[in-house]
């Protein structure tokens, strides 16, 4: 049949079952727009109060569900403003699919209102970009743009589609998706046997899970495996919910945030075995230093990730869930000889638990535990960045995957309210928090009104501070307490700032009243902001220095 | 520091150059030279790149352009077993004494003198590296006004040829 290109873009999203998109108009999706109103279609577009929201939410919405997240703007300004969101999720590797108009193709290259080469601009930052030309090539590009965006290693891809393209018409034959690839052919037996054989005669090993156990939904896998090898596992930020923090074989986060457990661990262990996981300056610290007595097993679906940060003795290239099902039908159930291991392991979970002054204060930590406790351990959290991600990452234990949303690559502030109205519309039925600071609240937190005109009862949780703490804190040890434009001890008052939205604002100061202060939020069923007011020198432990050892953190004395 | 020959078939898209020379630039890879041009099939090129690196970053260039769309194919070839060519168009000041003496080196390079002018000649040489370089340092002494290089183009020795 015959379609514009705008009824064409809506059909083969339709084809990719995209029911879902986050967006905001402009000049150049204009014929988009019209489309999306005028012709028949099953998609529910979400209207953000900003392109980078929409960018946020795509990725939330991908990162709860396991789909493709979508989201539109229009050119120039529109289109940069999904910058940040769209680098987010590619060094996150999530799937998103970003849709540009651009001006028309005879306006291309002029300068034009409103006209910027973002194809250009996102090169570096998405798997693969396409400009459409040809009206012929739109649903051939929107159907690859889809493929590229899950295949393999999964990241974002743009499409920037110019005025006229949406309005020219051409002929419309709707085709199934195009298949993903399993990535299984790289999986061979002596690969397998090889790790096997590693894994067999180590007495110390250690399982190190990221992103990509969850990202291949990979979890009762690894825990099958985990079980069978009696290995301890620690994770990343990437793979806080890969193996459930509940778990006693679970050690915590390692790197510059980790347990002392997981830190020495990795620095004790013989075999270390990495499972969708980069080795990222942020797990490794120093490289020289890192796992020093392991021969490193590393499993990942992107063959560039091997080798790249460190040296690996043996790695296996494919699916994470594909190999771990592969390696758990080789393993036998292991018995006696990591026994020394786990004694040595759950010695230092004893001697070493995370902790924090419990003086009566009102400390992150406590809200927290509070909200897992109050939740059941059900709830989605998404984060910020800075401290209250790390608390949030710590202190709330992650049973399943994708109930932990935090922007880990890129360190996006702003990234979590996004994020969490994506997460809130992709899990309708689950409860959703923004673990937020002061700082990266006041960034993006415009989108309260979205969050407030969907109905989504989003919690978000603000560690106020009154200051950037993340960045405060490294002053205070490493730049002998120069806090340079850190203290932000602004007048915005945020339980006001809530209402003004149409939101729900609360106010918490108090240690005894955490509970109360929650209850009433969670029973509210509104979109809520809890101002809480925590001490300005509250700190993350622990925290390996910069360029250190993993195994040489600081902790906190309590 | 190893130099390294790298040929690369790429879809022959608007836009594959600045994704290639963008990884490299963001990674921090050195590039000597590039060519490129479309080959048999208009629907690739090939790009013929020669890198500087140890093997650990060789590996890490091959692996990350392969990550990209557009790249089909990425071979190292190595100097036993390919050919590689550069050509190179070079303009050097004459006169009437000195002429002959030019003229005779060219020929023994077997390369060519393509103008004349009253004070110069611009001449074009197609060879490995080390046949140009050793055409440079023998036309300084006359002055080199001008000199414009192709930069290295390669391809395997033999029936092989790299696929698509």
């Amino acid at each position: 049949m015959q379609l514009t290109g705008a009824e064409i873009l809506l059909e083969c999203l339709k084809e990719q079952d995209v029911d879902t998109i986050f967006g905001y108009p402009g000049g150049a999706v204009l014929n988009i727009y019209d489309a999306l109103a005028r012709y028949p279609n099953n998609i529910r577009h979400y209207l953000t109060s900003h392109e980078q929201g929409a960018a946020h939410a795509a990725d939330g919405y991908a990162r709860v569900t396991g789909k493709v997240g979508v989201c539109m703007a229009t050119s120039g300004p529109g289109a940069t403003n999904l910058v940040t969101g769209i680098a987010t999720a590619y060094m996150d590797s999530v799937p998103v699919v970003a849709i540009t108009g651009n001006v028309a193709l005879p306006l291309l290259g002029k300068d034009s209102f409103q006209e910027v080469d973002i194809s250009g601009i996102t090169m570096p930052i998405t798997k693969h970009n396409f400009i459409v030309k040809d009206i012929d090539n739109l649903s051939t590009i929107i159907r690859r743009a889809f493929h590229i965006a899950q295949d393999g290693r999964c990241g974002p891809v743009l499409i920037d589609i110019p005025k006229d393209i949406t309005a020219a018409t051409t002929e419309y034959e709707p085709r199934q998706p195009l298949p993903l690839n399993c990535h299984t052919e790289s999986i061979t037996d002596e690969a397998i046997d090889k790790a096997v054989q590693i894994i067999k005669s180590s007495k110390r090993p250690l399982i190190y899970a990221g992103g990509g156990v969850v990202q291949s939904n990979a979890a009762s896998e690894l825990i099958e495996f985990a079980e069978k090898i009696n290995a301890p596992v620690t994770t990343s930020l990437m793979g806080l919910g890969g193996f459930s923090g509940t778990h006693k074989l679970f050690c915590g986060l390692v790197g510059m945030h980790g347990t002392k457990t997981s830190n020495l661990a990795a620095t004790k262990c013989d075999v270390l075995i990495a499972l969708g996981a980069r080795f990222s300056d942020r797990v490794v610290s120093n490289v020289e230093k890192f796992a020093p007595k392991a021969k490193i097993i590393h499993i990942d679906i992107d063959p560039a990730e091997i080798n790249k940060n460190v040296d690996t003795y043996h790695h296996i290239i494919g699916d994470v869930k594909a190999v771990l099902q592969k390696l758990n039908g080789f393993i036998e159930k292991r018995i006696n000889n990591t026994e020394e291991w786990t004694e040595q392991i759950n010695h230092w979970k004893a001697a070493y638990p995370l902790n924090y002054k419990n003086d009566g204060k009102l400390r992150p930590q406590y809200i927290m535990e509070r909200i897992y406790a109050l939740t059941d351990g059900e709830a989605i959290i998404s984060t910020e960045v800075g401290q209250n991600q790390i608390w949030a990452a710590q202190f709330y234990r992650y049973t399943q995957p994708r109930s932990f949303i935090s922007s880990g690559g890129l360190g996006t502030m702003g990234y979590g309210l996004g994020a969490a109205i994506g997460a809130q519309i992709g899990q309708p039925q689950k409860r959703v928090f923004n673990i937020a600071g002061d700082g990266s609240f006041r960034m993006n937190c415009n989108e309260l009104a979205t969050a407030v005109e969907y109905n989504l009862p989003i919690i978000v949780v603000v560690f106020n501070n009154r200051a950037l703490g993340m960045v405060r804190q490294w002053q205070d040890l490493f730049y002998d307490s120069r806090f340079s434009q850190t203290t932000i001890d602004r007048a915005t008052d945020f339980v006001k700032l809530a209402e003004a939205y149409g939101a729900l604002g609360l106010n918490l100061s108090r240690n005894e009243d955490v509970d109360q202060v929650l209850e009433t939020a969670l029973k509210s069923n509104r979109t809520v902001v809890i101002d809480c007011e925590i001490d300005q020198d509250d700190k993350v432990f622990p925290i390996v220095p910069p360029g250190a050892a993993i195994d040489q953190l600081i902790t906190e004395e309590v | 520091m190893n130099r390294h020959v790298i040929s690369v078939l790429v879809d022959n898209e608007s836009g594959v150059l600045s994704r290639v020379s963008g990884l490299f630039s963001r990674r921090g890879y050195n590039i000597d030279s590039l060519s490129v041009g479309e080959t048999q099939d208009s629907k690739l090129s090939r790009m013929t790149i020669v890198v500087r690196g140890d093997d650990k970053t060789l590996e890490q260039i091959k692996k990350q352009l392969l990550k990209l769309v557009d790249v089909r194919e990425v071979i190292t070839l190595i100097p036993e077993s390919s050919v590689y060519r550069e050509l190179m168009l070079v303009k050097v000041k004459t006169d009437a004494d000195t002429r002959a003496a030019i003229s005779g080196i060219v020929d023994i390079f077997r390369a060519k003198i393509i103008d004349v002018a009253p004070l110069s000649v611009t001449i074009e040489i197609t060879g490995d590296e080390s046949k140009i370089e050793a055409f440079v340092d023998l036309m300084r002494p006359y002055g080199i006004k001008e000199l414009v290089r192709t930069g290295l183009t390669a391809l395997k020795r033999g029936d092989s040829k790299i696929q698509a």
